[in-house]
């Protein structure tokens, strides 16, 4: 029976194959970044870990070549799917000259590559928000098809910019998908002390657009709930509020030490349910994820891991002069 | 050449631009239907539908944050603050996002977007009418920031405003909308920002001003020309990034300079002004660079005395004027 959920989807076996490769891709890079970063190579990390299958779920339910997305910081999963490569992302990490983010001016994490349609971002939490809605207006107003997907986590759903946003595309009935990654914790503040309804879907009433919460460890749950937030979207029937519960893994960033706030039994219990055990899992019942095929799979991905990380070491940061670069069209 | 009104002239750019690139569109509150509350997108909603003249909910920050994204997306959206003191919640989207995203993007992605919000006070407006904002804003590279005083400056600078490639906090002051008239062409033209306009050309001493209170000290100026004193009025028209050339041209051509600001004095933009002069005008200067702003209390009250008390007029500049012209 559960062999079969991802045809009922409408997706094939070659599609959710290629879905494991980008959430275990996410995966590797992220690992990779903590031992670089922990062997002093690089400053900073903040990880994608637990969150792979929300991310790349979502992003596959989307059209991929005309759709928008407007990250936030750990969603390493969405912009691979959006197209921007291991070697993008390395350049980001070593804040090298060469990374299209941002030429090594921003933290890793705040992405942003025009080509690829995945919109710039900042640190100050959620200001993406009303920048999603204002790319569905415009595509709203040119008559165009697209629909923007933004991303933030349950702490950032507080914030003023959610509420101005979300109100503003349920009044213009703009296809945005507001896709909120609970991933329990806004640094060391468990979701229980970020929201006082039960989840942060039953916000979506109040925005007049439907709210749905999803397990965010299923891919295949959050493509279907995000699909048919897309396929609204598209009909002109507006936003959606979907709210993807995961769990992170990892620290808040390679700053910050966890277990000064939460029991290490909480986390190994979590990384039970991690979806690249479960959807591995799932892959290797219905026969896609052969052992042959794991086999290659782990070394291709070593394979890009090691060459996006040698080529990103090696190349050059900005010259300093270049600070004075772009602060105004040149 | 038509004469018409500081608002009129407001209008006329927003129409004239909207006709000419199909790109430009206005939102904020009460724009649409109603004509915005001060009548500055006047027509618009009829000309050009309610999808290109938006009337929004009331929420400065999506306003400006949701403006941001459809100008990344290539648009050229038009933001109306329905006075420049409620621009407060959308300051987070204007100095964090759309003043950063060229640079933060390494010239990938970049915000054509245009601000505009009425400030300044004697209009009984009390203190969340009446404020001067502009050096909330000033400092912050990425930026522009345009005031300008006269109806002609008002369309060629909005024009150019609309179609910069960069954000634009336009500030229009909302006592000269309809009080101050002038000469307007009506064929389509376009002023530099960036750059300062001398609007009385003169010997004796110098003032360097922006917005309403370039013309009170142009008609201080008249009184003062009664008496044989020559004043040189620069208008800054664009306050960041500032005219440092003009400045420093303006500061050494009398040697004694008088800087005019409606907004409190402290940490104004005449204080950076004052700056760029000492930096680069010391042996030229005759007498100390002086300062004549609104005194440093948080906003203009409501009673006629106090407001009256606050805001700048044409006797406290003739004032300071004929001190300066006779140290």
């Amino acid at each position: 029976m559960t062999k079969n959920r991802h045809e009922e989807l409408g997706l094939s076996d070659d599609q959710v194959f290629d879905m494991y490769r980008t959430m275990l891709l996410a995966r590797k890079i992220d690992e990779r970044m903590w031992l670089l970063n922990r062997s002093g190579k690089i400053p900073f990390v903040i990880s994608c870990q637990g969150q792979e299958a929300a991310q790349v779920g979502a992003s596959y339910a989307l059209n991929l070549e005309e759709d928008y997305a407007l990250p936030y910081y750990r969603d390493m999963g969405i912009v691979l799917s959006f197209g921007m490569t291991a070697r993008e992302l390395m350049l980001s990490a070593f804040a090298k000259a060469e990374d299209p983010n941002s030429g090594g001016r921003q933290m890793p994490g705040h992405f942003g590559q025009k080509k690829n349609r995945i919109v710039t971002g900042s640190s100050p939490v959620t200001t993406q928000v009303p920048h999603a809605v204002g790319i569905a207006l415009a595509g709203k107003m040119e008559k165009k098809d697209f629909v923007s997907l933004v991303t933030f986590g349950e702490g950032s759903s507080n914030q003023g910019d959610f509420h101005e946003g979300a109100n503003f595309a349920g009044v213009h009935k703009l296809p945005v998908i507001f896709m909120v990654e609970n991933n329990k914790y806004a640094i060391s503040i468990p979701v229980e002390k970020q929201i006082a309804c039960e989840k942060v879907s039953d916000r979506a009433v109040g925005y007049g657009m439907p709210g749905e919460t999803v397990d965010g460890n299923d891919p295949l749950a959050v493509y279907e709930a995000v699909k048919k937030a897309a396929d609204r979207g598209r009909n002109g029937e507006g936003p959606s509020l979907i709210e993807a519960v995961s769990y992170r893994l990892t620290p808040h960033s390679s700053d910050d030490d966890d277990r000064s706030y939460r029991g290490k039994d909480e986390v190994d219990e979590a990384k039970k349910r991690d979806s690249l055990i479960t959807f591995g899992n799932y892959l290797r019942e219905a026969d896609i994820l052969t052992e042959e095929k794991e086999k290659q799979l782990e070394q291709e991905l070593k394979d890009i891991v090691n060459d996006a990380t040698d080529y990103a070491e090696e190349a050059p940061y900005a010259s300093p002069e270049t600070l004075w670069d772009y602060v105004y069209e040149e | 050449m038509p004469v018409i009104s500081y608002i009129q002239a407001v209008t006329q750019g927003l129409k004239e631009e909207m006709r000419r690139d199909n790109k430009v569109f206005v939102l904020g509150e009460d724009v649409g239907v109603r004509g915005g509350v001060f009548r500055a997108t006047d027509g618009l909603y009829e000309e050009f539908g309610e999808n290109r003249v938006l009337d929004t909910p009331l929420a400065e920050s999506a306003i400006a944050g949701v403006g941001i994204g459809a100008a990344m997306y290539g648009m050229r959206p038009v933001a109306e603050m329905q006075f420049a003191d409620f621009i407060m919640p959308a300051v987070n989207q204007i100095i964090s996002e759309a003043a950063k995203v060229r640079y933060r993007s390494n010239n990938d992605w970049s915000v054509p977007m245009t601000i505009r919000a009425p400030y300044g006070g004697g209009v009984h407006g009390a203190l969340y009418h009446s404020q001067s904002v502009e050096a909330l804003f000033a400092g912050t590279p990425g930026l522009k920031i345009v005031m300008p005083s006269t109806p002609y400056d008002v369309k060629g600078l909005l024009k150019a405003s609309i179609r910069s490639n960069d954000p634009v906090l336009f500030f229009e002051h909302k006592r000269a909308y309809r009080l101050i008239k002038g000469e307007v062409p009506e064929e389509d033209y376009t002023l530099p920002i960036g750059e300062a306009d001398v609007k009385r050309e003169g010997s004796d001493i110098t003032v360097i001003t922006y917005g309403l209170c370039v013309h009170f000290a142009l008609q201080a100026a008249e009184k003062l020309e009664k008496d044989g004193i020559d004043v040189h009025i620069l208008d800054l028209r664009t306050i960041y990034p500032l005219d440092k050339e003009s400045v420093i041209q303006a500061a050494k051509k009398t040697g004694k300079v008088l800087l005019i600001s409606e907004d409190n004095k402290e940490g104004g933009i005449i204080s950076e002004v004052s700056a760029i002069i000492s930096e680069n005008c010391l042996f030229d200067l005759d007498s100390p660079i002086e300062r004549l702003a609104g005194p440093d209390v948080p906003a203009m009250p409501y009673a006629p005395s106090m407001e009256k008390h606050f805001m700048m007029n044409p006797d406290k500049v003739e004032k300071a004027m004929r001190n300066l012209a006779e140290f």
